[in-house]
């Protein structure tokens, strides 16, 4: 019962994780229809940028990560302005091939720039600590801090999205680009602000990335998966969804585990699977498209 | 004030309009009238940029501003109510009428009361999605959103489309009241009567041409019939 109970528990806090890897290919896709194919990548990009703020200042990772988000959130902003918006329109292959090119270069200048070395962000005594529940049950405080950083950054991109005037030309652009340029609205510009919103989403999906386990330069397109399947479990467009989405991945992978340690990965896929069978636009599909 | 000269415009391969000259002087309101195709739209869409068109085929005050971006067209007061109103979906009414102040010419009158009180019936439905409007409601906010802008020149496309006389008398009563603010109007209107009621003068469109044009009471129903549907 109690290793259920605490395998449930490692399920949830693990999606956590996903839904941060996801939450920023979520908000792209959303308002920009650009699905993209480096987004694995950025992830790990920025965990290399975290890394080097911390080692080469001496910062304890947060710190650091408060600092690499501003620089992470320009890149985002530079690299939609001056390329992808370059390759939006109304068809679909030409954000495809540049991101999945984008992919291939973020990896091999990693490579170029930081060898094949496994590396890993250290989190000193957070690494290992817990929180006893009672009844034999304990919580890691790192995979803890994990689910509140991804509910907290879903509260952060919904009030920015519902409650703010940069949220509202969001949605509006998302809607409709061509009227929403009629309304004064700079769409390149807003673009550009939402790859720069998502790469700092992207920044705390690197923290805990790089604190939780080791990371190389090649291992971006497994968490572009793992962002993609969570992305569409819960609905493309739908935030909230995103993170339910990452749960269920990660509940999936947790109980597979359990069961068998080689089955996790397979898992997940098979409850993302499962899901896009039963619910094919998701389970918080929006209404409107 | 806003003029074109020789305004043509081009979807890929296939010609819209075949050198527009038109004039629109301060204070006057202008209806544009034609069979359907005739490229009433695409006039007004090539004036709000968002068909390309070289620089000097569109002026204001003498300024050529044509293939400028859509958005710095509405910053320079030209604000288009697009046919079919084009409602942001996933916004309240009161959030569509904000995104009108993104483009806002400076200066100006309105704001989100003044609308409210130009439509009182938006104000009521603020908060309701702006699907869940009537045709009619849906029009007004589409309207009121393009004044957010504070425009000087307002380039309504068909705001009577598919609402009942009514409803289309309410509307067209809010005219004056715009034209008092010190908006200009540019109208296209497929119904004929309508258009000679409200306008200064009319443009007749015809296969991307201007067919005819002059003040509603020099112009006879023969001429007007041989320039809408041609001979
Ligand atoms: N987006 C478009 N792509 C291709 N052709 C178009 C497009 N919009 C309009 N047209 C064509 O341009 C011509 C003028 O259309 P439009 O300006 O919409 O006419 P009107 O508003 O007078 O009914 C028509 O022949 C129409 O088929
Ligand atoms: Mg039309």
């Amino acid at each position: 019962m109690t290793v259920w109970l605490d395998t449930l528990l490692q399920g949830i806090m693990l999606g956590g994780l996903y839904a941060l890897f996801a939450a920023g290919l979520s908000l792209i896709f959303g308002i920009m229809r650009l699905v993209n194919l480096a987004h694995g990548d950025l992830i790990v990009l920025a965990a290399f940028v975290v890394l080097v703020v911390t080692s080469a200042l001496g910062l304890d990772p947060f710190l650091a990560a408060l600092l690499s988000a501003p620089i992470l959130f320009a890149f985002g902003y530079a690299l939609q302005y001056l390329l992808l918006n370059r390759t939006l329109g109304r068809d679909i292959l030409p954000p495809l091939l540049v991101t999945f090119g984008l992919s291939i270069i973020v990896q091999n200048g990693l490579l170029e720039a930081f060898s094949a070395d496994s590396r890993r962000i250290g989190a000193g005594a957070l690494e290992t600590q817990s929180l006893p529940l009672g009844g034999g049950l304990a919580v890691g405080v790192m995979p803890l801090l994990t689910l509140a950083s991804a509910v907290l950054a879903i509260l952060a991109l919904n009030f920015l999205f519902y409650r703010t005037s940069i949220g509202r030309a969001f949605r509006a652009t998302s809607d409709d680009p061509e009227t929403a340029q009629l309304m004064g609205i700079d769409n390149r510009r807003i673009f550009a602000l939402a790859m720069g919103v998502a790469m700092t989403v992207v920044t705390v999906a690197a923290l805990y990335l790089g604190m939780r386990a080791n990371f190389d330069p090649t291992i971006g397109p497994a968490r572009l998966i793992y962002a993609f399947e969570a992305v569409i479990i819960g609905g493309l467009g739908s935030l909230w969804g995103t993170l339910a989405g990452g749960i269920i991945i990660g509940l999936a992978q947790a109980i597979g585990a359990r069961i068998d340690p080689e089955w996790q990965i397979l898992a997940g896929h098979v409850a993302f699977l499962v899901v896009l069978v039963l619910k094919p636009r998701g389970l918080f599909p929006r209404a409107v498209d | 004030m806003l003029e074109t000269r020789g305004l043509t415009a081009f979807y890929g391969d296939f010609q819209a309009l075949y050198g527009i000259d038109a004039l629109l002087a301060a204070g006057e309101t202008v209806a544009i009238i034609g069979a359907n195709g005739a490229g009433k739209s695409t006039f007004l869409k090539a004036i709000a940029g968002l068909l390309p068109s070289p620089p000097d085929a569109v002026r204001l005050d003498g300024v050529a501003i044509g293939g400028l971006a859509p958005a710095k067209v509405t910053r320079l007061g030209i604000s288009l109510v697009p046919e079919g109103r084009k409602l942001f979906p996933s916004l309240t009414v009161e959030e569509n009428l904000l995104i009108g102040t993104y483009g806002r010419a400076p200066g100006g009158h309105w704001n989100l009361a003044r609308v409210y009180a130009l439509f009182p019936v938006l104000a009521e439905r603020r908060h309701a999605p702006s699907t869940a409007l009537s045709g009619g409601q849906q029009q007004m906010a589409a309207i009121g959103r393009a004044l957010m802008a504070n425009p000087r020149i307002l380039l309504c496309d068909e705001i009577s489309l598919g609402l009942a006389p009514i409803v289309i008398r309410d509307i067209y009563n809010t005219v004056p009241a715009i034209k008092a603010e010190g908006a200009s109007v540019l109208l296209v209107e497929q119904d004929i009567v309508q258009a000679m009621a409200v306008a200064d003068r009319v443009y007749c469109f015809q296969e991307g041409r201007v067919s005819l044009a002059g003040r509603p009471s020099e112009l006879t129903r023969e001429q007007i019939h041989t320039a809408y549907f041609g001979t």
